[in-house]
């Protein structure tokens, strides 16, 4: 009690200088666990890998850095074709994801009313279930008795598709097909969420005022609506395309030995083959690939902010 | 259209208030966050930091790394597993034979199903036991070609053979002595594994399937084929309908195998080459034959009445899982104990007539018969003579040999 009082009041404060400098100080304090988390799991093991990738040796010998960069050199001409397809597999899913995604998320931030906070448990509903057991889950869906492949052939869509390449024969499974599809299938939900988020902030009455000014609905959408969405699809296509292009899950389940992509050479390369350097060499040429086509796709985009 | 913003704020005020935090100073761009994270990296992992990392050699300690054994006075050992690999009972939560163990020597085993796959366990084990630190585990249970590898880096300890005399005793003459533990001074089998084919009578509609010679030519299975990821499995059965023996072979007769199942690839014969997930593919019929486990297909008949199998008559392949001590376990002596028990006939009838794979042990049949009559005749469980003639092992591999060849498989495979 005594020292309560024996304190000095420090209501008349003489100085300005000592509270005015914690204050300014409080942001990096509340930034410091971030950045810790940063550092530790996201730098440290960025350098770990970026040495793992320039080391040579074997398991029984241990590996040094021995700056070999012609790991880099080797890693992508021998697996440049699973990295071209990464790309046309991941912008494939993309582009759908974004036909099938932007209507939804239309259809959610303006005509849902009472029933908007459905159908978005309806589109997250998926992720209360692993990853895993959803991609199992299209190897029923799409087996070769099953009723979609029965429709598929009788409409002679898989004739199709097997001219196009994207099948072969009576069957969808272990196809690019299939690959494509479960990619958009999982990863749908990251673009209607960004997508809703962006239209849902679109005043009302910008439209009411389009039309006003005789804009028919569809040039309402196209002048109006698409442009003021736009941070949306950017960050809703982001979200997609980078795990798609790095993800192994759904080419090892749902493909073939045509379809494995750059995920799936790393992961052999990693555990299978214990040719660690050059899965840490696959991991940085897919990083980087991924970051300058992002950095393309942006400036395209003219969306320097991502909402 | 109604009013979207949730506060009472104007709307043009609020559009002021998001336009100044997104696009004024305070706004975080990608670019600058890119920015920032780029930076940092830089600064502080300079050259200097990439070069300080790398990985250690193994330890080539041959013999292992034992802590000391606090077997007597903590009474217990952690035994980590592969999935449904043990027996339970009908509550599905105890192991009879381990709680038989618990009552009999008061060592309470602490059971783990951890192990879901060999490379995948090796990559999370790898780093502790290169850095010479406990893993936690006193007993694990490995695939032979990764036992293998497991000794060659000095990362398992040698077994006491004066605590093992009924392992000594009873292990059967066929998993006696294999090239990379002769004498099993380090492993000794938890269960042998019989790869054959398997087959939906239903998919294959007539199509007889006799050798891999069908699986990987007939044409009437393009597409319907299924392999294992395991490389040993698909090469060596390969391999033995090529007339070649996988306990003696060469590179060139290596490179022949994969060249014969490279063909078979280009042609969309093979549909997929796959880990367990097979059982799936199978009992679907989108696979109408495949190479498969032979416990598996114990398991799978008894669901599924389309499901088949053959032996071919070039022979099959024969692995082992192996129980294996790490170094550093605290508790050897627990896990010796637990080793030598379930190779007394009872307790191993009891696991051999609940998980259908391979007994190691010999003279399990009369026990395993008055548990399950049917099991002590299935050849799948217990080998008869004429099978066992035709049983092959995958002959001990290199380091250099295994990183070569797993190249060209994975090749095979896509990958």
């Amino acid at each position: 009690m005594a020292a309560v009082t024996e304190a000095p009041p420090l209501a008349p404060a003489p100085e300005k200088k000592p509270p005015r400098k914690r204050g300014r100080l409080v942001p990096y304090w509340l930034l410091l666990p971030g950045i810790l988390w940063l550092i530790i799991f996201f730098a440290l093991p960025m350098i770990y890998q970026a040495s793992t990738s320039v080391q040579t040796g074997s398991l029984e010998e241990g590996y040094k850095v021995t700056w070999h960069f012609a790991t880099y050199w080797n890693a992508l001409s021998e697996y440049w074709p699973q990295f071209l397809r990464s790309v046309l597999y991941a912008t494939a899913a993309t582009v759908l994801c974004l036909l099938l995604g932007y209507p939804l998320a239309y259809l959610i931030a303006f005509r849902a009313g009472r029933w908007r906070n459905l159908i978005m448990i309806l589109v997250i509903a998926p992720f209360f279930t692993s990853f895993l057991i959803r991609t199992l889950a299209w190897k029923t869906i799409l087996a070769d008795n099953g009723p979609v492949v029965h429709t598929l052939n009788s409409l002679h869509i898989l004739d199709l598709t097997n001219w196009l390449g994207w099948t072969a024969g009576d069957r969808v499974l272990a196809t690019p097909l299939a690959v494509v599809c479960g990619l958009t299938y999982n990863f749908l939900p990251f673009m209607i969420l960004p997508l809703y988020t962006s239209l849902e902030r679109i005043d009302g009455r910008l439209h009411e005022a389009a039309g006003d000014l005789y804009a028919k609905p569809f040039t309402t959408f196209r002048k109006v609506t698409f442009p003021l969405s736009m941070p949306g699809v950017v960050s809703g296509t982001l979200l997609t395309f980078i795990p798609a292009a790095g993800d192994y899950v759904n080419a090892d389940l749902l493909g073939s030995t045509d379809t494995r992509m750059v995920g799936n050479v790393i992961q052999t390369q990693f555990l299978r083959i214990l040719d660690y350097p050059t899965a840490a060499a696959l991991s940085f040429i897919l990083m980087a690939a991924i970051l300058v086509m992002v950095t393309f796709y942006i400036r395209r985009s003219g969306t320097e902010d991502l909402v | 259209m109604e009013q979207y913003e949730p506060d009472r704020l104007s709307p043009a005020v609020a559009a002021a208030m998001r336009r100044s935090l997104r696009n004024g100073r305070a706004a975080m761009t990608r670019r600058s966050l890119l920015r920032a994270s780029a930076g940092g990296a830089l600064t502080l992992g300079g050259l200097g930091a990439l070069s300080a990392c790398g990985i250690p050699a193994a330890g080539k300690t041959s013999g292992g790394v034992s802590a000391d054994d606090h077997s007597a006075k903590e009474k217990e050992v952690n035994f980590s597993n592969w999935p449904e690999y043990i027996d339970v009972d009908d509550s599905g939560k105890h192991h009879p034979t381990l709680d038989a163990f618990r009552k009999r020597t008061g060592i309470t085993v602490k059971y783990t199903e951890d192990i879901n796959d060999n490379d995948e366990f090796f990559g999370k084990i790898q780093p502790q036991l290169a850095a010479g630190q406990d893993t936690g585990r006193d007993l694990i249970v490995l695939t032979d070609w990764l036992a293998a590898r497991m000794i060659r880096l000095g990362y398992v300890q040698k077994l006491d053979a004066s605590n093992l005399p009924h392992a000594f005793a009873n292990l059967s003459d066929q998993f006696r002595s294999p090239d990379w533990d002769p004498g099993r001074a380090y492993s000794y089998v938890w269960q042998g594994i019989s790869t054959v084919i398997a087959y939906n009578k239903q998919a294959l509609d007539g199509v007889e399937v006799k050798s891999v010679s069908d699986l990987l030519d007939n044409p009437k299975l393009k597409g319907r084929v299924g392999l294992l990821t395991e490389m040993r499995d698909t090469v060596g059965m390969t391999m033995l309908d090529m007339g070649k023996d996988p306990a003696k072979f060469t590179d060139d007769d290596y490179d022949a195998v994969i060249a014969r199942l490279q063909k078979a690839v280009d042609k969309g014969q093979i549909r997929r080459f796959t880990g367990n997930d097979y059982t799936s593919d199978l009992t679907k019929g989108d696979f109408a034959a495949c190479v498969a486990w032979g416990g598996d297909i114990v398991q799978l008949q008894a669901d599924n009445p389309h499901v088949g199998y053959v032996i071919p008559d070039s022979g099959y392949m024969t692995s082992t899982d192996n129980m294996m001590i790490p170094n550093k376990a605290r508790h050897k002596t627990n896990a010796e104990r637990l080793i030598d028990y379930y190779y007394e006939p009872g307790p191993a009838a009891e696991l051999a007539a609940y998980v259908n794979y391979v007994s190691p042990v010999a003279g399990v049949v009369p026990y395993l018969a008055k548990i399950d009559k049917s099991a002590a005749s299935n050849p799948l469980i217990v080998p008869d003579r004429a099978m066992q003639a035709k049983s092959h092992a995958f002959r001990a591999l290199s380091s250099k040999e295994e990183t070569a060849y797993q190249q060209k498989f994975a090749k095979l495979t896509g990958a």
